[in-house]
């Protein structure tokens, strides 16, 4: 009971955040919506037993992905919402239309796991400690993970190439 | 009132229809890439959950692998978002249209 009493109040926080960043005009209220909805899938982790994969996802998503997303927000200014104009009210319709259609097509075909799925969680002595993830994640997947960090490694030269590199506009030539 | 995996399942779904539509309906280049990242979030839930009801860590790890990736994708994406803003001063996609055939 008090499980879903947690999980209740958490989902309504995640779906709340998701709705507030799709809809909202300013950019940082979108930023804060996203957030809180990545705290509270990391609440539903630890609820789901998942205490390595919980912090990794406040200490990652919460902490970097987001400050990275507001640092960035601030270096290129808050936007205006009159810079975009109104969003044709076609395009509203059809959003919605293809979004709540997307989510019944989601839930009708996965129906079999809603009618057939076990009542509860089937194993529950399942615990995603670190040391269990590692023990997997080190034996089994070494090569993906190494994979990882080349793909990590790629990614930061990409982004020093791209801010070092990259092409300047007429004004920051005219500046220089 | 037992919260069961089918719950997880149906909140992730939610959660990704919402992104989907937010990556339709939003012009500016920030706010559709956060959407991106709340449908990977979504995704690493559904993976959670189903590693919970099965009993396999392999659910856990797969989710690692995801926020290592979308990680990356981050670094590249902003980079990019920022060089293109640099050269445009804006940050809506209608404006963007160099690769129009």
């Amino acid at each position: 009971m008090g499980i879903a009493i947690v999980f209740i109040i958490f989902a309504a926080v995640a779906l709340v955040g998701a709705v507030v960043m799709v809809t909202t005009s300013n950019t940082v209220y979108a930023a804060i919506g996203l957030l809180s909805t990545m705290f509270s899938i990391a609440v539903l982790y630890i609820l789901l037993d998942a205490h390595f994969i919980a912090m990794v996802q406040v200490i990652v998503y919460a902490g970097a992905v987001m400050t990275l997303f507001l640092f960035v927000i601030m270096l290129i200014g808050v936007d205006r919402p009159e810079a975009y104009g109104p969003v044709a009210i076609g395009q509203k319709i059809m959003t919605v239309v293809v979004a709540v259609g997307l989510f019944a097509v989601i839930l009708l075909a996965g129906r079999a796991a809603w009618v057939t799925g076990s009542s509860a969680f089937g194993t529950p002595d399942l615990n995603g400690t670190i040391e269990n993830v590692a023990d997997e994640l080190f034996g089994t997947w070494t090569i993906v993970f190494l994979s990882t960090v080349m793909l990590l490694t790629i990614a930061a030269l990409g982004t020093i190439a791209l801010a070092y590199f990259g092409e300047v506009s007429d004004d920051e030539e005219a500046t220089l | 009132m037992t919260v069961t995996v089918v719950w997880y399942l149906v909140l992730a779904a939610a959660l990704f229809s919402i992104g989907v539509g937010g990556v339709l309906i939003r012009r500016n280049t920030l706010v559709m890439f956060m959407s991106i990242e709340l449908m990977l979030n979504s995704v690493n839930l559904t993976f959670v959950a189903l590693s919970k009801d099965l009993g396999l860590i392999e659910g856990q790890v797969a989710a690692l692998f995801v926020m290592v990736v979308a990680a990356a994708e981050v670094t590249i994406g902003l980079a990019i978002i920022v060089s293109i803003f640099r050269k445009r001063s804006s940050a809506n996609v209608d404006e963007l249209a160099e690769m129009k055939g």
